[in-house]
């Protein structure tokens, strides 16, 4: 209060320090009422209450809220929007392990089948070669089949032959001279049959 | 003198003004209106400037205030009431950071004289007539009379209800001019036996201890009051302001 009492000082006629206190009492309360209740300065407060509270809440209401107002709401829109972000994130990397995973599976089912495929091929062909080389023994078989019968009947038809040789040879021996051919033929045949 | 627990109320002219017979003058009340508004202004522009999307401390204070106002108007009149929130807002901030200047020593306290409060007060209650009536109309008047009151009560209930409504301006400036008078002069008071207690020399220099602490002690309380009684006009400024917007109970 003594920075107050300074001021009034200076607007007052100079005045002794004791009388700078009564000075200021008699500014505005001259028989000494408690300042709150003094009514003299009523008007005075009432219009500069009005003049600073009337700028005070058009300043509020025209710049500072609406600042605040908008710093909360960029927030506000900031983190609604990192959220979403996030969830679009979250979702992207649950579509791409889904991805993985069918992907894993496809090449499972895919190298499942290119292995039994070649277990069929290495099948099919060993069969075809089973087969192959059994066709060849049964035709080198039947080969060799004809042939022996082919030898067989040539040396059945030899021995004719033989035997007329043998028996013309064996008559000589015997009988001594010369037998006809056509006779020992005939005879050989009689035999066989 | 000098510790005249009063004499911190007095009003002295800084610069006079006089129109038609009434004193208008530039007093130090007026300067501390202004100082006031200044702080208050400065303070809000100046921390938010930067519009951090993360808050610094400062700007935190102000988003704080913002939002402390905003939900204890939104609990009590609903979203329609935000219309009101610059002056809701504004009133918080006029009275706390009045109050709160006034615990500066040689500081003047606006909010220590009854015309400020009162002034406030009669603003208040009559934005609630004015928008009451405009709003509703005579609908209005359904406020002093609550739905399921028996005929016979009726009357009695209209008359409590009508002097409760006339009192509201009353006990809303009474409240918070009274515990700002009174926490100031209790300072005083406190502080005032220290400086006649320690001029008596040693003896009264260690006594003196005692009310030093308790006007430490006082200066924290006072912190707190004037942080009450700003949040206490608010809060009840945001109920009148209901009673405007719904005032069929």
């Amino acid at each position: 209060m003594f920075v107050a009492s300074a001021y009034a000082q200076a607007a007052e006629p100079p005045a002794g320090d004791l009388h700078t206190e009564t000075g200021v009492a008699v500014d505005h309360a001259p028989e000494g009422s408690f300042p709150p209740f003094d009514s003299s300065t009523f008007p005075s407060q009432l219009l500069w209450l009005a003049i600073t509270f009337g700028l005070f809440y058009l300043f509020l209401k025209r710049v500072a809220l609406p600042r605040i107002a908008s710093i909360l709401e960029v927030r506000r829109d900031r983190i609604a929007q990192d959220l979403d972000e996030a969830a679009r994130m979250k979702e992207e990397a649950d579509a791409a392990v889904a991805a993985y995973e069918q992907e894993l599976a496809e090449a499972r089912r895919k190298a499942a089948a290119i292995a039994q495929e070649a277990r069929d091929a290495a099948k099919a062909e060993a069969e075809a070669e089973r087969r192959k080389v059994e066709a060849a023994l049964e035709t080198k078989l039947e080969e060799a089949e004809s042939r022996i019968s082919e030898i067989k009947s040539a040396a059945l038809a030899d021995v004719g032959t033989i035997a007329e040789e043998t028996a013309g040879a064996i008559v000589e021996q015997l009988v001594g001279g010369r037998v006809d051919k056509k006779a020992l033929a005939e005879a050989v045949k009689a035999v066989q049959s | 003198m000098a510790t005249d627990p009063i004499h911190q109320f007095q009003i002295s002219r800084w610069i006079p003004i006089e129109v038609g017979g009434l004193d208008f003058s530039f007093t130090n009340a007026s300067a501390f209106m202004v100082i006031t508004v200044a702080t208050a202004g400065a303070f809000l522009y100046l921390t938010t400037s930067s519009r951090g999307l993360v808050p610094g401390r400062l700007q935190s204070i102000s988003e704080m205030a913002y939002e402390f106002v905003a939900s204890m108007l939104r609990d009590a009149a609903g979203n329609h009431g935000m219309r009101f929130f610059p002056f809701v807002f504004s009133i918080f901030m006029f009275v706390l950071v009045a109050n709160l200047l006034g615990l500066f020593p040689y500081f003047f306290t606006v909010t220590s004289h009854i015309i400020v409060t009162f002034a406030l007060a009669m603003l208040v209650i009559g934005t609630v007539i004015v928008y009451g009536f405009w709003k509703h109309g005579l609908g209005f008047l359904k406020l002093f009379v609550p739905q399921g009151v028996p005929v016979a009560l009726a009357p009695l209930v209209v008359a409590i209800e009508v002097v409760s409504f006339l009192s509201r301006p009353i006990s809303l400036s009474v409240r918070l001019f009274a515990n700002m008078l009174a926490g100031h002069i209790t300072l005083k008071v406190f502080a005032g036996f220290v400086t006649s207690l320690s001029a008596l020399g040693i003896a009264g220099v260690a006594g003196a201890v005692l009310p030093l602490a308790m006007t430490v002690a006082l200066t924290a309380l006072e912190l707190l009051v004037a942080f009450l009684q700003a949040y206490v006009f608010a809060v009840l400024t945001c109920m009148y302001l209901n009673d405007a917007l719904h005032p069929s109970h």
